[in-house]
């Protein structure tokens, strides 16, 4: 792999240390199919001679055969082998490659196509530092450039390197390089982007890759290669000092130590930090790393930190500079990328990532959806994949922040779904909303506990599932009579009642059921806290959503119990013709018809309603809230 | 180059670590990231383990991993799924490196095909590989309920690897699936699974063969001797050199094993790879011989040969 330099031959150590000193620039190419980026990353490879022989001579034989050159050298020939994966049907977001010349390393992430456009950009745009954006001579900024360009200004790729290929192609005209340059830069600046480079090139033919060659004498700018070489990585260490702590290090009893990546700043050792959120405050005393103690660490360091005081930091806490920490908040505005085929739902609750910290989070609402073409904000009940949303999100607790605009790790987060544990969707947090700051839990001091010693019973919620006409409010029904008739305080939640009043708003569409389930457990959570034995009956068909529901409650307190009859048999019964009528199209989304029941997997109370009567149904739960101590024993 | 230059540059590096504090150099980010990833691991999953394959590139992944979780021991035993036909070599120094940080180390053969006497005389190189490795891992994976996996890939190895996440993720089978791999972005890995499910992990993806070799080069890290030359008993096979390790190599009619100065850019079983000469036998010559070198580096490994089981066949099916 000869690298250029004639130190390898002559003076090897001189070589590695010159070396050994490189920096580290990452960036993302884009283009539409066709305006040379294949092309253009693989000269790039070849350039920097990361090319081995074997594989040149591969190249050589695939350009005879099935290169777009007639027979030269096709670059775009030692990148793809894409297209045949995409054939086969792998998902391809994103593929990196490596080169480096004397002064840098460069990781390229590409990322090739059309449908799942966004997705990839996004993914590949998040570790970069800066884009270069490929445009067709011929063609001119695109609605395909801005689409691109909009993205990369959502993930806050500051430096853009604006490619114009094919320069051969149209006589290597000046002024079609400057009239494509005015253009850009003129939409450019309305979404934020304003440190640009144009760079005219032809990737086939070298002009301004590495050397100027001779046909552009106007252009006296840098060539792409030592543009590359010589930007400036944005510096995150002049922001003040944070920590999010990854894992703590405890391998005897003398030592305890934070473990972290520093994201922005520098720490320096006895400085004053404080650990949030408990907001305590100590000193450092020590900056370990695995080359032992350090004076001083910067942002890109993974470090362990101990402190002169006892503090109970644990993962996911953040350490920062004491005089000036980051926000907490429990509710943001955010942008959200969907990322998955299953729809990003408002009301659902998710899980989500931030720098080392998971919580519970919900989407609620989405304030509109962008067309990326357009820029046009759309109205939006649901965010399918490749959407982009600005939505508001609701934590279930605190999160230590900063907007993704002043400090990328603390304000970017991923959305996981509960049950399938997929990644559905990425965002970036702009600002946190008042309400979650001002609109504190009141703390009443007649609480819960209270409550529950007056009537004594322990409140709890006893959730119904299972398809329409499985037995679910027949049971519920006995079940408040028996509560009822030995003194306890019970109330029913049923879905066609709460359907006529608080939930009249809604109809039966996936994300209408979901907030419709979101209400109703809300609802239940209030009614505990009141002090009393919830019943909930409600098909609440997804597991997600009762999973929500269980997320709100304390332990012991949501009882899951399946009404476990199977489909031929409520639709066999049919009491209210519902099912009839789905049959025959004239009911849409009907729950095991033509929308999906998934049972529970582990639910407290299972009722087979083939073996059981109503009567002995009810018995199995009243006598179930008695072994569990709820009401108390006969 | 004497042994001095050896040591300036390390204690030059050093220096350089304190002092630099402003643009850290393109190691020192490689070797946050690869510690970042480790610790992740270790935080967010239950039972972890590092697959160690006694190569550079597993040594590297050691170092990193003392480095990680310093002053601590790395919370993990180290495995290796052993196909009994490493390089004699390899057995002594896979034992010593265990015992000098202090690592359990769990060595898994596939009892099963050593009992059918599976090799890669007998059997050929396709079948020896996926008994003896993938199965193998597979078992021991099964065995000991390990949920996450540390390899030591590299995505410049390969064109298929290039596009494979650092989390990868695998079903109960050990099946990958690469119509769906997660997004990941950022550095925010979701490492939630279902029960039975796994992640292979890959803590170096982002580093190419030189960084490896400047890395081992700066801190000093111990490899296998057989990465450096030496007179070596060779046979010459279609066009590879072939070292015979131990009395199982068969020899054909005619064939004599000729002592040559070899060495080998990569480390697996020792009938399926292939020495190369070489006169090189310090860090610096090893890494200049590389970059004036011709030949990509896994073309001494004759499993990619097998043009008939194509690399992702073989992780889908559980390979590494
Ligand atoms: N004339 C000319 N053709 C180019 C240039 N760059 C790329 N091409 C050709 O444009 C076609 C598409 O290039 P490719 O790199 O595969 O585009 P990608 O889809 O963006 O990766 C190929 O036939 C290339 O040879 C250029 O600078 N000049």
């Amino acid at each position: 792999m000869a690298h250029q330099s004639d130190l390898i031959a002559s003076d090897i150590d001189a070589y590695l240390t010159s070396h050994q000193y490189k920096s580290l620039l990452r960036f993302i190419t884009c283009g539409s199919v066709d305006d040379g980026k294949s092309t253009l990353i693989g000269r790039l490879l070849y350039e920097s001679k990361m090319i081995f022989e074997d594989q040149l001579s591969a190249l050589e034989a695939d350009s005879k055969k099935v290169g777009t050159r007639g027979g030269e050298l096709d670059f775009a020939l030692l990148v793809d082998g894409l297209a045949a994966e995409r054939e086969q049907g792998i998902t391809i977001d994103v593929a990196y490659r490596f080169f480096s010349t004397d002064r840098r390393k460069f990781i390229v992430a590409d990322t090739p196509g059309h449908e799942q456009y966004t997705r990839n950009m996004v993914t590949g745009a998040s570790t970069a530092d800066a884009a270069v954006m490929m445009i067709d001579a011929r063609k001119g900024v695109l609605t395909q450039t801005r689409r691109h360009s909009y993205l990369v200004s959502l993930i806050g790729i500051k430096h853009i390197i604006l490619a114009i290929n094919k320069m051969d192609l149209v006589e290597y005209s000046q002024e079609r390089f400057d009239a494509i340059e005015r253009d850009y830069r003129a939409f450019a600046a309305r979404i934020g982007l304003n440190q640009i480079t144009a760079i005219p090139v032809s990737a086939v033919y070298g002009d301004n890759i590495l050397q100027h060659g001779d046909n552009m004498p106007w252009y006296k700018g840098p060539t792409l290669m030592s543009h590359l070489e010589t930007l400036e990585i944005d510096r995150t260490d002049v922001m003040p000092f944070r920590m999010p702590v990854q894992w703590v290090n405890r391998p005897n009893l003398n030592f305890r130590g934070f473990a972290g990546l520093i994201v922005s700043g520098k720490v320096t050792k006895g400085e004053r930090i404080r650990s949030l959120p408990s907001g305590k405050e100590s000193n450092v005393a020590s900056i370990v790393t695995g080359d032992g103690e350090i004076d001083e660490a910067v942002a890109g360091q993974c470090v362990t930190l101990t402190l002169a005081d006892e503090v109970d930091a644990s993962r996911g806490d953040v350490i920062s500079v004491a005089n000036d920490p980051p926000q907490s908040a429990s509710a943001f505005e955010a942008t959200l990328v969907a990322l998955n085929d299953a729809p990003i739902l408002p009301g659902r609750s998710y899980l989500l990532k931030l720098a080392t910290k998971v919580v519970s989070a919900t989407v609620n609402p989405i304030k509109y959806k962008v067309n990326v073409n357009t820029l046009e904000q759309l109205a939006a009940e649901k965010l399918e994949l490749n959407d982009i949303g600005i939505v508001e999100l609701e934590l279930d607790q605190p999160l230590v922040f900063e907007p993704y605009e002043k400090n990328h790790d603390l304000g970017s987060f991923i959305l996981m779904d509960r049950m399938s544990n997929n990644t559905v969707g990425a965002g970036t947090l702009h600002f946190a909303l008042r309400r979650s700051q001002n609109v504190q839990w009141q703390f009443t001091d007649v609480n819960k506990k209270a409550r529950a010693q007056l009537n004594r019973q322990q409140p709890c919620c006893v959730w119904l599932t299972g398809f329409s006409g499985a037995g679910k409010s027949t049971i519920a029904n006995l079940v408040e009579k028996k509560l009822f008739s030995i003194g306890r305080n019970t109330y029913l939640l049923d879905g066609d009642n709460v359907r006529h009043g608080l939930n009249k708003d809604l109809g039966f569409t996936e994300q209408d059921r979901v907030e419709n389930i979101r209400r109703v457990a809300e609802v239940s959570k209030l009614m505990v806290d009141a002090g009393l034995i919830v019943l909930v009956s409600f098909i609440s068909p997804f597991r997600a959503e009762r999973n929500g529901a269980r997320a709100l409650f304390g332990e012991g307190e949501f009882l899951e119990t399946f009404v476990d009859t199977p489909l031929a048999n409520a639709e066999a019964r049919d009491v209210k013709g519902l099912y009839k009528k789905a049959r025959a199209g004239e009911l849409k989304n009907f729950t095991g018809i033509d929308s999906p029941y998934e049972p529970p997997e582990a639910p407290e109370i299972r009722i087979d309603t083939t073996k059981l009567s109503p009567e002995q149904a009810a018995d199995l739960i009243v006598s179930t809230l008695r072994t569990r101590g709820i009401i108390p024993q006969e | 180059m004497g042994p001095d230059t050896f040591t300036n540059g390390l204690s030059a590096h050093r220096r350089r670590l304190q002092d630099m504090t402003i643009n850290l150099t393109h190691l020192q980010r490689l070797e946050a990231e690869s510690i970042y990833i480790m610790r992740e691991v270790v935080a967010e999953c239950e039972k972890p383990v590092m697959l160690y394959s006694v190569g550079k590139d597993s040594s590297v992944m050691l170092h990193l991993a003392k480095k990680a979780f310093y002053p601590a021991p790395p919370p993990f035993p180290l495995m290796h799924v052993d196909t009994t036909w490493k390089f004699k070599a390899m057995y002594e120094f896979r034992n010593r490196m265990a015992k000098e940080v202090g690592m359990e180390l769990i060595v898994h053969i596939n009892q099963e095909g050593l009992a059918q006497g599976v090799g890669p005389f007998t059997h050929g190189s396709a079948v020896h590989t996926d008994v003896m490795k993938t199965q193998g891992l597979k078992q021991a994976l099964d065995k000991y309920k390990f949920d996450a996996a540390f390899g030591g890939a590299r995505r410049d190895e390969e064109k298929s690897r290039a596009k494979e996440r650092i989390f990868s993720f695998r079903s109960a089978q050990h099946r990958w699936d690469p119509k769906n791999q997660r997004a990941e972005l950022w550095n925010l890995y979701n490492t939630r699974k279902h029960k039975g499910e796994s992640i292979r992990v890959f803590p170096i993806s982002n580093w190419t063969e030189l960084d490896i070799w400047q890395y081992i080069h700066l801190e000093n890290i111990p490899i296998v001797p057989l990465y450096f030359s030496d007179k070596r008993p060779v046979v010459e096979r279609d066009g590879s050199l072939i070292m015979v390790d131990d009395e199982r190599m068969p020899l054909k009619p005619g064939e004599k094993p000729q002592m040559r100065s070899v060495r080998f850019r990569t480390l697996g079983c020792y009938p399926l790879t292939g020495a190369v000469e070489s006169e090189a036998n310090t860090l610096p010559q090893i890494i200049q011989e590389m970059l004036l070198t011709t030949s990509s580096e896994r073309q001494g490994r004759a499993i990619d040969h097998d043009a008939a089981a194509s690399m992702e066949k073989k992780k889908q099916e559980g390979y590494f």
